[in-house]
């Protein structure tokens, strides 16, 4: 009996700490991708101003409240605008941004092709 | 003729880039987002004073404007714009709520002491996450308020300038 219960304890704190953990991992993920708007070139998670230390906070509560990423990421945005993501969302104002490289390949391979079909004649 | 094509695209393609830097040095390197709030944001909030809390709903209650003040007593810029704000606040036109951010209480109350109060309530935001919920970067920031809608935010020390401004749209 001692043993199943020192063995039920031993689950329960490694189970704590595995949520934990996880939870953690998360927090790193979302302020990663959030820009510290007051720092140059930083990250939320890599900056220790102010303004970064409140943010990780804030994310930290949001997980805690239950709010997944893109409500997490939406919810910043409403307060400071798109820049905050580092990970621009997929809408019209990116869809040059985002299709800029396919084109590019595209136009690269063209020239290639193009090449190389001249090479052969 | 190979040779003139590509030198006109040089130039063209210079001329471009030229052109693009030399707007970007007319540009303000301070980023203004355009965030969507236009209401004020609901959160509770202790005072400063008595010790109590306050929803953000119940201090802004009233039809008429309102000017919510970011502040530290470790912010320097505050201290220059603080006369400005006790002068603003003699007209009755205006009510000023001060938010005192990652401050020492302390520190805030010698500040007041010192400085003067030009605020009627003054919230209290020990770990900065109701600053975020205004939008807010830091210290100071203003944001003036009418009707339960943020008109105007000013990023920054307000100055005689900008406090003109805020006369003339409560006048």
């Amino acid at each position: 009996m001692k043993f199943l219960n020192f063995f039920l304890v031993i689950l329960v704190i490694f189970n704590f700490n595995f949520l934990n953990a996880n939870e953690i991992k998360f927090q790193k993920k979302i302020t990663k991708n959030l820009r510290c708007l007051i720092c140059q070139g930083q990250s939320v998670y890599d900056s220790d101003s102010e303004f970064a230390i409140s943010l990780k906070l804030i994310v930290k509560n949001k997980i805690d409240e239950g709010f997944t990423e893109d409500q997490i990421y939406k919810f910043l945005t409403k307060k400071y605008g798109e820049w905050i993501l580092y990970d621009p969302q997929f809408n019209k104002n990116t869809y040059f941004l985002w299709f800029l490289p396919l084109l590019l390949f595209l136009f690269g391979g063209a020239i290639i092709l193009k090449k190389t079909i001249n090479i052969k004649k | 003729m190979r040779n003139r094509i590509v030198y006109f695209l040089l130039v063209i393609f210079f001329t471009f880039v030229f052109i693009i830097f030399y707007k970007g040095l007319n540009k303000s390197n301070l980023y203004i987002p355009n965030t969507d709030i236009k209401s004020i944001p609901e959160f509770t909030s202790e005072t400063f004073n008595k010790k109590k809390s306050l929803n953000s709903k119940d201090v802004f209650n009233q039809n008429k404007f309102y000017l919510l003040n970011i502040w530290a007593s470790w912010c320097v810029p505050c201290r220059d714009e603080h006369p400005l704000l006790i002068n603003l606040g003699k007209s009755k036109k205006i009510e000023i709520i001060g938010l005192n951010y990652k401050d020492n209480l302390n520190n805030a109350k010698k500040f007041i002491n010192e400085l003067g109060n030009p605020y009627s309530i003054i919230l209290l935001d020990k770990d900065g996450t109701k600053a975020i919920e205004w939008g807010a970067f830091g210290v100071p920031e203003t944001f003036l308020i009418y009707k339960s809608k943020i008109i105007k935010r000013y990023i920054g020390p307000l100055n005689l300038k900008l406090i003109d401004e805020i006369e003339s749209y409560i006048k």
